[in-house]
């Protein structure tokens, strides 16, 4: 089952709302241990592919397969448990809580005892050293104890990845990760990318295409809901219906 | 440090009290404290506005009072049965609403507690209009006599700090921490593998239980179940309690039940007497606009300002 080099693969994945077809029989293949992204104009059907793979959508027709398992009907929380985890466009972090307890309440999941009220949180302590590391790594060791409300955009982003790498996916799901950042924030977080990709299969969504060419192996095109090409970013920026499909929504 | 200094201080204080005050207006304020709690256990940290705790509250104090003064069981077995009872309640109304969110939430809740509370008046068991009557208040394991104001002050203090301390320890547990990260942001709870449905019902169901034990506790202290209790104004009531105390702190739905409680035992001697629930709602205005994390909710945003 794990000779195929591809860890997701997607068969005539198609979503239609209400006669409106935003993704049209759409065959995707992410290759293994490899940075794979997904561009496009506007409303070429990205977010709604991404709400497919990660189950908040459910797919008309198609099937979507994960190390060869048809997961097209399983359930968010299901796919999450199996190693595909998402993020989303908005920083997902838990703000009320701090940084540390936003990377430990990944963690706690393998324990076992999220359904044990009676038990105290300090057996969770257990914990908090993994929890550093991973803020450490994404280089908010100082602010473990910081209310997550208070932190700025850019370090909601680093803690969000760090949550998603708390749960040791096979495959990161990633939602336009350096969308509303300034210059500084989108080298950090390109950066982070690149370095937490090691042994992983990271899928992204984005519009910046400087960040996908530094990054991205493998990109897909899509426009209008279905694939125009796929390739590496030499191929595919040489291709003239991309440079057309971007002109064409620039004019 | 400061808040166990703090508790033992009210721990202290709530043991002398019957000295100094009435118990059974004490006794009222700890029913009524735990049940804030109880109530802050879904809305503080669930997230979820439950509009139909009545019923838990109610529906307890009835089967208490049913088992107590027709099965003639023991008093502590009677108040198990209907914190029990409630808790089943919970885990039946809970199955019904807890995919829903916000107002439907609300919405459900209310209509079911509406139901619960006609039950109570057209069943034949409840007494209708009179309530159940002359619930006898038993002994203590067999040994200490209730019927005294003072024993039965200390066997209800007991109670409180029981439930006290169960939902204390469920916000600062393993599970506390899956539902705060589900009130903070349920679809990245989600995709961090947590079924949010499944903790938000356990939540709900000890929710409901830990209102059950204060309202079957309130029935054995005022010898009495009725259909304010079960009443769509005790739901409105408990979050009032709970929004002036302070949402999601763990003290504050106590002090909020305590400062009404008083409140109106102060007023309904008093010239205002017929105005209580005008005076109530002019509070509940204020403190809404201005101080909206509630009383407990300020001190702590304010200290935590200071440092």
């Amino acid at each position: 089952m794990n000779a195929s080099p591809y860890i997701l693969e997607t068969e005539g994945l198609t979503k239609g709302f209400r006669g409106f077809t935003a993704v049209d029989h759409v065959d995707l293949r992410v290759k293994r241990h490899e940075i794979h992204a997904l561009i496009g104009p506007n409303g070429a059907g990205k977010t709604t592919v991404f709400n497919l793979l990660t189950k908040f959508l459910t797919p008309t027709e198609g099937v979507i397969r994960f190390n060869g398992k048809d997961i097209t009907s399983a359930k968010p929380a299901e796919i999450a448990r199996m190693g595909v985890i998402r993020s989303f466009q908005i920083s997902a972090v838990f703000p009320h809580m701090t940084a540390r307890e936003n990377v430990r309440v990944a963690l706690q999941r393998k324990l076992g005892t999220s359904f044990q009220f009676w038990r105290s949180v300090k057996t969770l302590n257990r914990l908090n050293d993994r929890a550093d590391e991973l803020l450490d790594m994404v280089g908010l060791s100082r602010f473990s104890d910081a209310m997550v409300a208070d932190m700025s955009y850019g370090r909601k982003r680093a803690l969000e990845i760090a949550t998603t790498l708390a749960t040791e996916p096979e495959l990161m799901l990633l939602d336009e990760p350096t969308q509303g950042m300034g210059r500084e924030d989108v080298e950090l977080v390109t950066e982070l990318i690149r370095k937490v990709s090691a042994g992983r299969t990271i899928l992204m969504v984005e519009h910046n295409l400087g960040v996908v060419s530094t990054l991205c192996d493998t990109i897909t095109v899509l426009q209008r809901g279905a694939i125009l090409t796929e390739g590496n970013y030499t191929e595919v920026s040489a291709d003239p219906r991309v440079k057309e499909a971007y002109m064409g929504k620039a004019a | 440090m400061n808040t166990k200094l703090a508790y033992l201080i009210a721990f202290a204080l709530l043991l002398v009290a019957p000295f100094v005050l009435y118990p059974v207006f004490l006794m009222k304020l700890l029913c009524f404290a735990l049940f804030a709690s109880a109530f802050n256990l879904i809305l503080g940290f669930g997230g979820l506005l439950s509009f139909g705790h009545a019923a838990f509250f109610g529906g307890a104090a009835y089967i208490t009072g049913h088992a107590l003064k027709v099965w003639g069981v023991p008093t502590e077995l009677g108040i198990v049965l209907g914190a029990l009872s409630a808790g089943a309640l919970g885990l039946a109304i809970g199955l019904l609403a807890i995919r829903r969110q916000g107002i439907y939430f609300a919405m459900i809740t209310l209509a079911m507690a509406q139901m619960v509370y006609f039950f109570f008046i057209s069943a034949d068991f409840s007494g209708g209009e009179n309530g159940l009557q002359g619930v006898p208040r038993g002994s203590f394991l067999g040994l200490v006599d209730l019927q005294s104001n003072l024993s039965m002050y200390y066997f209800v203090l007991g109670i409180f700090v029981l439930g006290y301390f169960i939902i204390a320890r469920t916000v600062h547990s393993p599970f506390g921490q899956v539902l705060s990260a589900i009130r903070d942001n349920e679809p990245r709870a989600r995709s961090l593998g947590y079924d949010v449905e499944r903790y938000k019902l356990l939540a709900f169901v000890l929710s409901a239980t830990m209102a059950g034990l204060a309202g079957a506790t309130k029935t054995v202290v005022f010898q009495l179940a009725s259909l304010t209790d079960a009443h769509w104004h005790m739901s409105g009531e408990v979050v009032l309690m709970t929004l002036l105390g302070g949402l999601g702190t763990i003290a504050g739905p106590a002090i909020g039940a305590g400062t009404i409680i008083t409140l109106q035992n102060m007023l309904a001697s008093g010239p205002l007497s017929s105005w209580v629930p005008v005076v109530l709602g002019l509070i509940f205005v204020v403190c809404v606009l201005l101080f909206r994390r509630g009383v407990v909710g300020e001190i702590q945003a304010l200290i935590r300002k200071s440092f």
